[in-house]
């Protein structure tokens, strides 16, 4: 603890979200800062790097007003922290944590630095709960548990959010929701999408934590909107015991942010001009998620990524998809042919489906009919495309038979509309339809 | 001696007033006593590499040699165990501290409260040389050799229990020998010469151990996109791989696939032994969201183990997960430190660093004329899929063998998902004179017959699109049958299932089933038998 408060009038140079402070005595690297300009607007600031006295901020909040005479530097001696107590549950607030739902702020339990600390590997419970999503399609064949991290890898004009609040509206949780939270963190989002959004919340009966960083609010906002959200979560699940599930949308704001400042700090770009550290920051946020030993709650992470240019090598969807426990894609192609949700299921993947499914957490044929259904997909997929070349004359009994499997597939299991499917429903779906065309 | 804090950025620390330091010693940073370690010398600045989250460390704080480099503990109590990059013991942080890690405790990576049975294999008047068994010690279902770091004659040698703080032989020179040493990660151990690899090491993957075997000693990578199943097919070698240890690096990656394999290793039992998987292996565990520069210091660690049991004479594998997240921690490094970047912002000296690496992979005679091995079988993970970066690129100049993995195989769930044309093995010439001797002297002829009905297949599939399947002659329709019999029988594995480990003779037979199969069939339709009538029959 220092015993004296510094402030500095030292500014040597302001560009874009960086702001270089000269003679600084005494700082710590991560220390937050207060910023309070010439006509008493303040905002908040990070140390970034220290080089002798010579401290460089980065600057949370939009740099608009600050100079280099006037303005006035107050180092704080503590880390970024987040106020929690569970009166954060039906609140919504700002990237900044301020509340922006008309009520007074609350009073906090106690104040958390929100970096967070990494879950020591071996204090990892391992997930295995099933979660319902109510999408035949996930829950068949990419099924979600507690405590997975699972993106949805979208592309622009792609009905994300209506899956997203899909899902929102119809997860069940193994044995009824104890206490189920959702904790909402939006990361650059139109108004458009908010509006859907708190209109869901309202409609939904599931309590919420929102955070909401709009798309014309501050870029820099961005890289903690999604730590504030996860802090709490953390709180919820590990020390209250609810099963939280954190919804980020959209990553892809998130790294052009990372983005930002990293050229702002003249660092070198690595792919696409994004840092070459963005695997270790995403995995800071995505990691995050899990279940402890010992512990009753759970947070699982359901990460919006658009993908630029559908592309699912670019460096966000890319690097993502290394983190987390496999990924949910969306397709133009199934969503133009009207399916919805227009899951591709040959690139989705969920790594810890083997352990959530079978006897006694679904049925004991689940992993079977999931296995058939996906590999005669493929099989199908593959087909059309020769069928194309040759025509139907050209292929076998067998190879028709698959095809026509390949269009009921998708017009019956994928797509479902906004219907609500249990489980033991889908599993027998499948059977049906794969009855139906005599491939059992 | 104590220096102080002249500049931060990430895990990079500027360091003034320090005199004395050398390159790659291990210092202690600010009040908090953040372990790091000295990569550049300037006069009296010195540039260090902190291996902790520096959040919260503060300008003039004070920095303090050690005078020693970044070491390992080698000593009995390490099999079984899971520790970090810097071989902190992980249940011994998760006691102390709780669920989430923070700070710096400094826990010894061993036991010293724990007693061992020393039974002593030298007397007293023995000379000793460097790198001889004074004695044994008994550790789960192996004999953990302790081996002299000196020379010299015997003056006084301990039997019975002992701890590891204590000696358990005296030198003429007055030198202690102890059941532990201290090793420099970055410093391979000695042997006296490497022989040359040409022993099979059995993985029980079908598409390994028959196309692309590796043998004990040799290098393997593994590179794939996401989703490809580096991590399964890494896991299932660890848990089946005919050696007799394993040491497993998780670098960099998923903290919950580290808490699956864990859970797995610890109620599995050993093939090959009556014991459980966890008794033979030791895993190193750094996940991504724990500090990058001891990420980068995790494979030295590892490694450095498994040569340790490589000098007892033993068969040691290391699996990496993946080589990517360590050469991508090279690249935080080196750019907070402010080097000229190379290719795709790595460092130049990439290549070179990953040469030392994967060099340290061997068969060797040991400095007591055993022999003893450390076969290497490395993830790469390249971005975006794209084989051409550096990375893979500098893994495949050194690795002898190259398993590729196919996205559009595992899209189709064919796993593993090895794509067997593009893939090989510099050792298969070799080994597969070997496995001819040692299974059947049939292996050679099958295999050769086997690669060429997948290639013909290849070509085949290519005319097929054109005309379609039930344009093609007989013959060549058979053919796609029983290729497609290899590759859904043969080639593909479930991890999940009984069928994960496949030994050298099923392997064998599997083959030859659908070869025979084949044949027969070929001789059938050149009697003139109808396929369709073929297939019912």
């Amino acid at each position: 603890m220092r015993l004296a408060e510094y402030r500095y009038r030292t500014i040597t140079s302001i560009g874009g979200p960086l702001v270089f402070l000269e003679r600084v005595q005494s700082v710590r690297i991560g220390e937050m800062v207060k910023l309070i300009t010439p006509d008493d607007k303040e905002m908040d600031a990070q140390v970034i790097e220290i080089k002798g006295e010579t401290v460089l901020l980065e600057v949370f909040g939009s740099t608009q007003g600050l100079d280099l005479e006037k303005t006035e530097v107050i180092f704080t001696d503590s880390a970024k922290k987040a106020p929690l107590s569970e009166a954060v549950i039906g609140r919504v607030f700002n990237g900044s944590f301020k509340p922006i739902d008309g009520l007074p702020m609350f009073l906090p339990e106690k104040w958390v630095p929100i970096t967070g600390r990494p879950i020591n590997p071996v204090a990892r419970e391992r997930p295995s709960e099933f979660i319902e999503t109510g999408f035949s399609v996930i829950d068949g064949l990419n099924t979600l548990v507690k405590g997975q991290k699972l993106p949805i890898f979208s592309c622009s004009g792609l009905p994300s959010k209506e899956v997203v609040a899909g899902i929102l509206k119809n997860a069940r949780l193994p044995g009824g929701a104890g206490r189920f939270v959702v904790v909402f963190s939006a990361v650059g989002l139109t108004f458009y999408e908010y509006a859907f959004y708190m209109e869901l919340f309202n409609e939904m009966m599931t309590s919420f934590t929102a955070f909401v960083n709009m798309a014309d609010e501050p870029t820099m906002e961005r890289l903690l909107t999604p730590r504030f959200a996860i802090t709490v979560a953390e709180y919820l699940a590990f020390e209250k015991g609810m099963d939280v599930l954190v919804i980020i949308t959209d990553m892809t704001n998130y790294c052009d942010a990372l983005r930002e400042v990293s050229t702002a700090r003249e660092e070198l770009p690595g792919r696409r001009g994004y840092p070459a550290y963005m695997y270790s920051d995403l995995a800071s946020l995505y990691e995050r998620a899990g279940r402890i030993k010992g512990v009753e709650g759970s947070i699982t992470m359901l990460p919006v990524v658009t993908m630029p240019e559908d592309d699912i090598t670019h460096p966000v969807p890319d690097l993502t998809g290394y983190i987390t426990e496999g990924q949910i894609v969306l397709s133009r192609e199934l969503h133009q042919k009207g399916i919805f949700p227009p899951v591709d299921v040959l690139p989705s993947l969920s790594r810890l489906m083997q352990r959530g499914i079978g006897e006694g957490l679904t049925r004991e044929d689940h992993r079977r009919v999931s296995n058939l259904l996906y590999s005669n997909y493929a099989k199908g997929r593959d087909l059309r495309r020769l069928e194309a070349i040759v025509g139907s004359e050209g292929l076998s009994e067998q190879d028709r038979k698959i095809l026509a499997f390949t269009d009921t597939f998708e017009k019956e299991f994928v797509n479902q509309g906004i219907q609500r499917r249990g489980v033991i429903e889908t599993l027998e779906l499948g059977w049906d339809i794969l009855r139906r065309v005599s491939l059992v | 001696m104590t220096g102080c804090i002249r500049g931060i950025s990430g895990s990079t620390v500027w360091v003034e007033g320090l005199k004395g330091l050398r390159l790659f010693e291990r210092v202690r940073v600010g009040n908090a006593e953040l372990t790091g370690e000295v990569v550049r010398l300037e006069g009296e600045r010195a540039v260090v590499q902190v291996y902790e989250e520096t959040t919260g460390l503060g300008i003039n704080e004070p920095v303090k040699g050690t005078g020693s480099p970044l070491t390992v503990m080698l000593g009995p109590g390490i099999l079984g165990a899971v520790f970090d990059g810097l071989q902190r013991p992980l249940e011994q942080l998760r006691a102390e501290m709780g669920p989430f890690i923070s700070g710096t405790k400094e826990v010894s990576a061993l036991d010293y409260k724990r007693s061992w049975e020393f039974h002593p294999l030298k007397s007293e008047g023995d000379e000793l040389r460097e790198g001889d068994a004074i004695g044994y010690v008994e550790e789960g279902a192996f004999r953990h050799l302790i081996l002299a770091g000196a020379s010299g004659i015997i003056s006084w040698i301990r039997e019975g229990s002992f701890s590891l703080g204590e000696p358990l032989a005296r030198l003429g020179s007055g030198e202690d020998v102890y059941g532990l040493q201290e090793w420099p990660v970055r410093s391979p151990r000695p042997y006296r010469r490497k022989l040359s690899p040409s022993v099979p090491m059995i993985t029980g993957q079908r598409v390994i151990d028959f196309f692309f075997p590796i043998p004990r000693g040799g290098t393997a990578v593994i590179p794939g996109g996401f989703g490809t199943g580096k991590t399964i097919l890494e896991q299932t070698i660890a848990k089946f791989a005919d050696v007799d240890i394993v040491v497993y690096v998780g670098c960099g990656e998923r903290g919950n696939e580290m808490a699956e394999l864990l859970e797995e290793f610890q109620t599995i039992k050993d093939p090959w032994r009556e014991r459980r998987l966890i008794d033979r292996t030791v895993l190193v565990v750094n996940t991504s969201n724990m500090p990058v520069s001891a990420r980068e210091a995790s494979i030295y660690t590892a490694v450095t183990i498994g040569e340790y049991y490589r000098d007892m004479g033993y068969n040691v594998l290391l699996l990496a997960d993946s080589v990517s997240r360590w050469a991508e921690a090279l690249r935080e490094i080196s750019s907070s430190m402010e080097e000229m970047p190379g290719e795709e912002g790595y460092p130049t000296y990439l290549a070179s660093r990953i040469f030392g690496f994967y060099e340290r992979a061997g068969i060797v005679e040991t400095l007591n004329g055993d022999v003893g091995s450390l076969t290497m079988i490395l993830s790469v993970s390249p971005p975006g899929g794209d084989f051409t970066e550096p990375v893979t690129q500098a893994s495949l100049r050194t690795a002898g063998v190259f398993l590729m993995l196919d996205t559009s195989l595992a899209h189709r769930r064919h796993f593993p998902a090895i794509n067997w044309s593009q893939s090989y093995s510099l050792y298969q010439k070799e080994l597969k004179k070997n496995f001819s001797e040692k299974v059947s002297s049939e292996w050679e002829d099958l295999h050769d017959r086997c690669r060429g009905l997948l290639q013909s297949e290849e070509e085949l599939r290519e005319i097929a699109e054109i005309v379609g399947k039930e344009g093609l002659r007989d013959e060549d329709r058979l053919l796609m049958e029983a290729v497609e019999r290899i590759r859904t029988e043969f080639l593909c594995q479930n991890a999940y299932t009984e069928d994960a480990f496949s030994s050298p003779e099923k392997t064998l037979k599997i083959i030859k089933e659908i070869i025979r199969f084949f044949d027969d069939a070929s001789e059938q339709i050149r009697k003139g038998i109808l396929y369709e009538d073929i297939l019912k029959a």
